[in-house]
């Protein structure tokens, strides 16, 4: 029995009949992640102690008869994102370096009640602010299918580990394609819930309207074991939907006859990779084998996605993040004595607070905030805040017209395969475009899935996108897992890691 | 100010309420005052990473309930907004608050003064919203470190902020209307308006309206006073503030709009208004609507079930008490504006006595005298209804005089004791009407003067039998014995 190449649904079945213990399979991916990590930089935090010690507790249960939860035994990584009572959650930020919340989040709390094993904290751009992971504060994450390369944002370190057998699932979020995105570019499969589907309570906040918590796996069968545990409505959360999760894994094998699927004609502007609308004219193919019919689409104001977003995700961050100010917690600067008249500031708070704020937060994460409070100023809002919450609506009563007459719309998840690190670095503008197929969806507040649909020449996975309409999230892994039954592209290792290994 | 001053004192008011709610605003955090610093939160009051805040119906009704008395329209939907701001007393940097869609506006309270010291004042309401309060700074002067330490125990609370039309005409009228505020949100059980605790704060706006020789009507820059911690100091501060605005004038002329609205802090022990100093810039707050919270929708049958729960309002109250237990104005308004509960046992105690008048005579007289010297309230008040029903009956049916009556009384506060028991305690007894009269004949034998006298039609003459009267037997009505020491010498005739 090798953990490392078996599925989420297989290993917990081979959990709840006794093939492998959970201390054997913990220490699989925990002996991988310590063989393979130095290189990846895909986990900020590995708690082996913890994760063993819960491990050894559930064979003990088990043995004893016991009654587990849904997800016994399984090893599961937390982007740091998350708020986790027994772990340091950073968002991958100097700000909340050492910070340990007391509290677990709602979707922590869900999968401790269903026995899964914590195997540690996924690195992630600061704040979930980007699309390669090369804005964390503690180092990029490398593409496990190319060492050179990012793998993709802000979930990076929750893809790589997937993709490099570290851990069979972990949780991403996704506030622009940050879940679908980083698992496009390292080949696996990431679902961007409905807005509200899943709780962000101890979600840290990057932009509140447009966040959801998603599952990242291998398989969408495995995607939806999750949604299984991680779904469902939290009082705690006033965004979260009074509407039951239903039993996902129940609703994957019907076949796609009669589904119809949109294709968006733009999604082939200039700037499409060739090997990427390749691969993406082939997935449509296979799908189209598979019983789906599949007919063009207008989502009139997706051009408009990206500057909408990048107006309401900084103006809802730059508020969001304001209470990171050294007063209370995270990084605090040493005192300056520098609030005099010529020390340029007016006190020793506002001192405090500026240079907190300085030297905890990382140049995206500023820049954001800077975009942010600017759109939000007083003669500002009207021309740039509200009338991106204007053109959003619009965006927003596109899918939902186009909705009318498909059932889901595909496409690529990215233009290009996975870049270079450092290739984008120095053009914020040209980091921001990685987002223009995933925007839509957020701001919508509709879901999607991403999941690999071939690969490039030199070997790079390329994604493919399905959205669907509020709450179809049952569809949406009811198609992936038909196109994955169909083909095996999802099950391609990279042989980066393994060498890495060796 | 007296009516002949040269200028109109023009004043709003912005009033901060705390709900009575057992829970914050956003949290399940108890609400309750004076706990120990910072053991009264949690991960959403203490603004921590990932929080997030889950409305309390609770006080979003109370909000209305104060929203419908003050006949404020209510929004059918109404929606939460961020306003940011940096202060180590606000976790989140920014305060869950109500912008361009607060829940109620245009309200009204009204304002009249029984003794008629100024005309009856309708007082305009702009906007009632509602919005969570900051925490506690305390600045460490003691250790001399300079040091300030944060209490989060109030961050969070519910908090009401209503804000009036510039329609106050004078500071005595600003402190009267404040009273009827805090009267009715004490009524309906929307706050205790405790001032000494901060769950009432105001601040008040005010300047002069001059009018000058061509007619025109010249206006002084509006100042916004704040740190007034009573009535009593409102009042001071509009009346400094007012006479202050009128030497100015006369000074510099200065009008409205030519300067920024000022900030000035009322310092009480000093009795003046100092200004506050200016901030470079004025705040842009960034208020934009909070993502964290959905919009509350109010149906036109959760205000009329809301409605049907609320208690009479003062202002009508008043009427009812005149009306039906025939008192005069001034009567039942000093009846309501000691509030409900004190009403409560008046209308008790009244239906037992049969008279209004004199039930409300107690209460001024003796009720409300125990109450204001013992700094008690009627709830912690000794005799019941019932007791006071049943001395108040006996002084009626003449077993003792008032003054009798009034011993009684202050005895049975003291002890607890009905009124039977202070009797017999007291050595008192009722004094039979037979036993009267043979007191009476005594008296008669022994004063052949006053007999004369009062023979001879001087009636008054009598009152020189009571003393003896009293000197014979303590328990004896002196009323009764003038009365009968009358008849007894008509009769005699």
């Amino acid at each position: 029995m090798q953990p490392l190449e078996m599925s989420a649904v297989d290993l917990v079945a081979a959990l709840r009949q006794g093939d492998i213990t959970a201390v054997q399979c913990t220490t699989a991916f925990l002996d991988r992640i310590e063989a393979t990590n130095g290189t990846i930089n895909a986990f900020l935090t590995v708690d082996r102690e913890g994760a063993l010690a819960r491990a050894a507790d559930i064979d003990t249960r088990r043995k004893a008869g016991k009654p587990l939860g849904a997800l016994a035994g399984l090893p599961v990584a937390l982007k740091d994102v998350l708020c986790t009572s027994d772990m340091p959650t950073t968002c991958a930020s100097k700000m909340l370096k050492g910070f340990r919340p007391p509290y677990d989040a709602d979707v922590v709390a869900r999968l401790r009640r269903a026995d899964a094993v914590f195997v540690g904290k996924t690195n992630m751009d600061e704040f979930a602010m980007g699309g390669s992971n090369e804005n964390s504060a503690f180092g990029p994450v490398r593409n496990p299918w190319d060492l050179s390369r990012a793998p993709g944002g802000s979930s990076g370190g929750s893809a790589a580990c997937v993709a490099g057998d570290m851990a069979p699932v972990a949780i991403g979020s996704d506030t622009g394609g940050s879940i679908r995105q980083p698992a496009g570019l390292c080949g696996i499969t990431g679902l961007k819930p409905t807005y509200g589907r899943v709780s962000r309570r101890g979600l840290i906040a990057f932009a509140s309207s447009l966040d959801q918590i998603g599952p990242m796996a291998r398989s969408a069968a495995d995607c939806a074991l999750i949604m299984e545990t991680i779904a469902g409505h939290d009082p705690g959360d006033s965004t979260s939907l009074a509407v039951d999760a239903p039993r996902y894994t129940d609703l994957l094998d019907k076949p796609l006859a009669g589904v119809r699927i949109g294709r968006v004609p733009e999604h082939y502007a200039e700037g499409l990779d060739p090997e990427v609308a390749k691969g993406v004219d082939e997935a449509f193919a296979v799908l189209k084998a598979a019983g789906a019919t599949v007919h063009d689409v207008q989502l009139p104001h997706a051009k408009y996605g990206i500057p909408t977003y990048y107006l309401i995700a900084p103006c809802e961050a730059s508020s969001n993040l304001a209470r990171y100010d050294g007063a209370h917690y995270g990084h605090r600067a040493e005192p300056g004595g520098r609030a005099t008249k010529t020390g340029g500031f007016e006190s020793p708070l506002v001192e405090m607070y500026c240079r907190s704020r300085a030297e905890g937060f990382g140049p995206e994460v500023k820049r954001r905030i800077m975009l942010g409070t600017y759109a939000l100023s007083a003669g500002y809002y009207d021309a740039y805040y509200a009338k991106a919450l204007r053109v959003r609506r619009l965006i927003r009563q596109d899918y939902l017209d186009a909705f009318q007459s498909v059932d889901l719309i595909g496409g690529p998840v990215s233009a290009t395969p996975a870049f270079k690190l450092g290739e984008k670095t120095d053009d914020p503008l040209a980091m921001y475009l990685v987002d223009l197929y995933t925007v839509g969806t957020n701001l919508a507040g509709v879901g999607g899935i991403s999941f690999p649909c071939g690969f490039t020449k030199s070997g790079l996975p390329i994604g493919f996108q399905l959205q669907a309409p509020p709450l179809a999230e049952p569809l949406l892994l009811q198609a992936a897992d038909r196109f994955q039954r169909l083909t095996d592209w999802h099950r391609r290792r990279p042989k980066a890691a393994g060498e890495v290994k060796a | 100010m007296s009516t002949a001053a040269p200028y109109t004192t023009i004043i709003g008011l912005e009033v901060h309420v705390q709900l009575m709610t057992r829970t914050k605003l956003f949290c399940g955090c108890s609400t309750k005052f004076g706990g120990a610093p910072n053991t009264q939160v949690c991960p959403t009051c203490l603004g921590l990473p990932g929080s997030l805040p889950v409305m309390n119906r609770q006080a979003f009704d109370l909000a209305l309930r104060a929203a419908l008395a003050l006949e404020c329209t209510i929004a059918p939907f109404t929606k939460w907004d961020r306003k940011n701001y940096f202060y180590p007393d606000l976790p989140k940097g920014y305060q869950i608050s109500q912008f361009d869609l607060p829940f109620s506006s245009d309200g009204t309270l009204e304002v009249v003064d029984p003794k008629g010291a100024f005309e009856p004042r309708r007082v305009g309401i702009i906007r009632v919203h509602l919005e969570e309060d900051a925490g506690k700074s305390m600045h460490d002067e003691a250790a001399g470190t300079g040091d300030t330490r944060i209490d989060l125990n109030r961050a969070g609370t519910p908090l009401c902020e209503i804000v009036t039309e510039p329609d106050l005409r004078s500071p005595q009228e600003a402190r009267a209307w404040l009273n009827e505020l805090k009267l009715l949100l004490v009524y309906l059980g929307v706050s205790d308006c405790n001032m000494q605790e901060g769950s009432l704060r105001v601040d008040a706006n005010v300047n002069l309206h001059i009018p000058q020789p061509d007619g025109r009507i010249a206006k002084t820059p509006i100042v916004e006073i704040k740190n007034m911690n009573s009535f009593r100091s409102v009042e001071r501060a509009l009346v400094y503030e007012a006479a202050r605005q009128w030497e100015e004038w006369q000074a510099t002329k200065a009008e409205m709009g030519k300067t920024p609205k000022q900030t000035r802090g009322w310092d009480d022990p000093a009795g003046i208004t100092r200004a506050q100093r200016h901030k470079e810039e004025s705040s842009d707050y960034r208020y934009f609507p909070e993502p964290d919270l959905v919009p509350v929708t109010v149906t036109a049958e959760q205000v009329q079930s809301l409605r049907g729960e609320m208690s009479e309002p003062p202002v009508s109250l008043r009427k009812t008490l005149a009306s039906k237990w025939t008192i005069s104005a001034y009567d039942a308004d000093v009846l309501v504006n000691q509030g409900r509960e004190l009403v409560d046992y008046f209308e008790d105690l009244a239906t037992r006595v049969g008279e209004g008048k004199v039930a409300s005579n107690w209460m001024q007289q003796d009720v409300l005298r125990i109450l204001n010297d013992t700094n008690s309230t009627v709830a912690a008040f000794p005799i019941r209804p019932a007791g006071l029903a049943d001395l108040i009956g006996r002084v009626m049916k003449g077993d003792f005089d008032t003054s009798r009556g009034r011993e009684i009384f202050t005895e049975m506060v003291t002890s607890g004791r009905p009124v039977d028991e202070v009797v017999a305690s007291m050595g008192i007894s009722a004094v039979s009407d037979d036993d009267v009269i043979a007191l009476c004949r005594e008296l008669l034998a022994a004063n052949p003067k006053i007999v004369a006298d009062v023979k001879s039609g001087k009636e008054q003459a009598a009152a020189g039998l009571i003393g003896q009267a009293k000197k014979k037997n303590p328990n004896v009505n002196p009323g009764k014995v003038r009365a009968t020491c009358i008849d007894l010498i008509r009769a005699m005739e």
